[in-house]
């Protein structure tokens, strides 16, 4: 377009110089006039290979623009793979950034109970400390106070304290685990919770309900923990298949006085876990505690205090789990179920001292169970509903005056909770508790949070 | 029965289950791969071709950010030799947790097993402040790298270079795909690039802020985010005020993912009467995304239908 103006401007303006040329009154010959129309007829064949030349390099030109627009782009294109290209800056996520993570649990409840009470039994069971029903009015719980991460390339750590206004610090746990010995193999040193049953490693504040169900509290004092050692080996199946086995120093409740030089107690578990399609998982497992105790003392209720008693024995423990959870899709977020039971059966067979001190022989097997569903009707809300009952066995006269009576009474227990959690960190709890462990029920309404800081270790299944 | 059997019997029982499988078990010749996200499955077949066998810890219409360290996918990670994840803390809440289970050495942090996409580009959207009260943040920059396709060709390298790593008998196979790979991945760029020119400057609302990288790939206007705070379901406050701006502001569409929750996206639509759009995100987020490829088309021609 631009060559064709240029043209028609170029030949006009020499049209008009031309007749101009000729209507000069100099001009006076036909040689004279033939000699200018030679001269005309060069210049407009000059003037046309000038334009032609003209238009070649506009042309060029304009395939050169068309070029350069495509190199620009090309370039751009480069530019962006290189700055998409990671840079001296790059930092590579690893855990190890936070190094370790440090993360902090709080835990505060207001519980009104009727009646109120501040003696705790299950009659039928010597119990273990802070197994009670928790205080009336306001209190804060135990917080958690974590550390965790990679140690090296071969090992991790982990160390919780409990911290309490009435326990000061303790330490919950603190251990050491490998994570190159490869073969499906690992080995785990230093204080934790066993890894028998579902609901024993898993730390408190991660439960669905304000307090552990009744053969937890009963048998194990909540958690079963020790110093101890552990070897787990999961299975190359295409299904989940995990062996462990660990020895405990066999200090803490339900065991007592380090049997064995140390070795006072070892169990052997195993879990089979897998999915039915992307909505459905599971996970069962059959456990054994075995115990050797010696003189383990335990508070008896009725008496006063520092009335103690006293057991020295072997003391065995069977549990059978299993969990099973659904999410529409495998998402959790928007709706969950998750179902879950255990089965506690045990047999003691040694020596028991009640408060008036005379040995009586002791065996007794033991058993309880309890059942819960937990379901999330919609993200942040879960409804929850947990049965747990006990069955102590009964035992001659002679345990008339100690906590092994069971007066004849089942202990059982009704849980009824609602949660809101406004995210993963933070939950708030309305718990109404029928509790049935004692012969006279009481009634637990109780309000609690859970509230996390900093590095939140990964949950378990 | 007495304590003594009992004893002996649950022994003898989980030791002959293990002979029992230790006698079966099974030899195989590809490399295993466990993915986090169906797009690094679908990457690396790309790379690997017949030499690999993959597997992805979760579908498409699953949300990467809350999985459940599940046992099966603890039993697939134990027999596993490699695993490929989006990474920068994507998969903090459950990852870790299947990788010390595992007692597999050849995939833990730091060994040529573990790989992590977001290594591999330049990330975006690094938070200057890191606060929970901001929501589930992640530190390390947004970890949905795989949004902008042209950061495939960059992780695509990479698995290349670790296959090779792992299985050097191969290591030709592998490069000779990925520059398969990489010449119609280049092809297909320019074909994206082409039929996306209409959605430059695009004004859209997210439901999540999980697109950065798509928006500055194709160049589109992310006017206002639902989600106030990643991780934190959008508030009746927030979600009024997105509406005023997107009254002031106009969008074209809403835009959200197939694995996440569509009400409040579905609201905001419907409030302001404009379009909502639910891109597949990854491979499998619909009918059309049945492989990378076809993903971005998808992706592109979602788009382009309600940008008119």
């Amino acid at each position: 377009m631009k060559s064709l103006i240029l043209r028609c401007t170029l030949i006009g303006i020499l049209s008009a110089s031309g007749i101009a040329y000729a209507a000069n009154p100099q001009a006076q010959t036909n040689d004279d006039l033939a000699d200018l129309q030679q001269q005309i007829d060069l210049m407009r064949k000059n003037y046309d290979q000038r334009i032609r030349d003209l238009e070649n390099r506009l042309v060029q030109a304009e395939r050169r623009a068309a070029d350069s627009d495509e190199l620009r782009e090309e370039l751009v294109e480069s530019v962006e793979e290189l700055t998409l290209a990671p840079g001296g800056d790059q930092v590579a996520s690893r855990p190890s950034d936070f190094n370790p993570g440090i993360g902090v649990v709080m835990v505060g409840t207001i519980q009104s109970m009727n009646p109120s009470t501040d003696t705790f039994e299950i009659p039928g069971f010597a119990l273990g400390e802070e197994t009670g029903l928790g205080n009336d009015g306001l209190s804060v719980g135990e917080s958690d106070f974590t550390l965790n991460g990679s140690i090296d390339d071969k090992f991790y750590g982990s160390m919780t304290l409990a911290v309490s206004g009435d326990e000061g610090v303790v330490l919950e746990e603190a251990y050491v685990q490998t994570l190159a010995l490869g073969g499906g193999f690992n080995i785990r040193a230093g204080r934790f919770f066993s890894s028998i049953g579902y609901l024993n490693e898993k730390h408190l504040h991660t439960d669905d309900f304000i307090g552990r169900p009744l053969p937890y509290r009963a048998m194990l004092g909540n958690q079963y923990g020790d110093d101890g050692l552990q070897l787990s080996w999961l299975a190359p199946t295409d299904n989940y298949w995990i062996v462990e086995a660990e020895v405990f120093r066999g200090d803490a409740f339900p065991a007592g006085g380090a049997a064995n030089e140390g070795f006072g107690s070892w169990t052997l578990s195993s879990h089979v876990g897998g999915d039915f399609g992307v909505s459905h998982s599971w996970m069962a497992g059959i456990s054994m505690l075995n115990l050797d105790v010696e003189a383990r003392t335990t508070q008896e209720q009725f008496s006063g205090a520092g009335s103690e008693e006293v057991f020295t024995g072997d003391s065995t423990l069977y549990i059978g789990d299993f969990v099973y959870k659904w999410s529409p899709a495998g998402n959790t977020r928007s709706q969950f179920l998750k179902l879950q039971g255990e089965y506690f059966w045990r047999e003691e067979d040694g020596l028991f001292t009640p408060v008036d001190g005379n040995d009586l022989a002791y065996r007794e097997d033991q058993n309880g169970w309890y059942l819960e569903g937990v379901y999330q009707f919609k993200p942040k809300w879960r409804i929850g509903l947990r049965h747990s009952e006990l069955d102590a066995g009964s035992l001659g006269p002679a345990f008339a005056y100690s906590s092994l009576n069971t007066q004849r009474h089942s202990p059982r227990q009704n849980t009824l909770m609602l949660d809101w959690s406004n995210s993963e960190f933070s939950r708030i709890r309305l718990q109404y508790n029928r509790d049935e462990s004692m012969r006279d029920s009481v009634d637990i309404w109780t309000l609690q949070y859970i509230m996390s800081l900093g590095a939140h270790a990964a949950h378990g299944y | 029965m007495n304590s003594i059997t009992k004893r002996i019997l649950s022994w003898r029982l989980p030791l002959t289950f293990l002979a029992t499988l230790l006698a079966s078990m099974p030899v195989s010749a590809t490399v295993n791969i466990f993915t986090c996200e169906p797009e690094w499955a679908a990457l690396a077949e790309q790379v690997g071709g017949d030499q690999v066998t993959t597997f992805s810890a979760t579908t498409a219409r699953q949300d990467p950010h809350f999985i459940q360290a599940r046992p099966s996918l603890i039993a697939k990670v134990r027999k596993s030799d490699l695993i490929i994840c989006s990474g920068a803390d994507l998969e903090i809440g459950w990852l870790p947790l299947l990788l010390r289970k595992s007692g597999n050495r050849k995939i833990q942090v730091g060994t040529p097993g573990y790989l992590m996409a977001t290594d591999y580009v330049r990330l975006l959207g690094r938070p200057s402040r890191v606060d929970r009260s901001q929501g589930d943040l992640h530190a390390a920059g947004n970890p949905h790298v795989h949004t902008d396709p042209r950061n495939m060709t960059l992780i695509a390298k990479a698995i290349t270079d670790r296959l090779s790593e792992l299985d050097p008998a191969h290591a030709a196979v592998f490069q000779l795909n990925f520059e398969h790979f990489s010449k119609s991945w280049k092809a297909s760029l320019k074909q994206w690039k082409e039929r996306a020119r209409p959605l430059r400057d695009m004004p859209i609302a997210v439901l999540r802020n999980n697109w950065p990288y798509l928006v500055s790939w194709l160049k589109l206007r992310q006017v206002v985010t639902l989600e106030e705070k990643p991780g934190v379901p959008p508030t009746s406050s927030n979600m009024a005020k997105v509406l005023t701006r997107v009254q002031q502001q106009p969008v074209k569409a809403v835009i959200y993912a197939a694995n996440q929750p569509s009400r409040a996206a579905e609201w905001l639509a419907g409030k302001a009467d404009i379009p909502i759009v639910e891109l597949p995100y990854t491979v499998g987020g619909n009918d059309t995304a049945v492989d990378l490829f076809s993903l971005y088309t998808s992706t592109i021609d979602l788009l382009l239908e309600v940008n008119q």
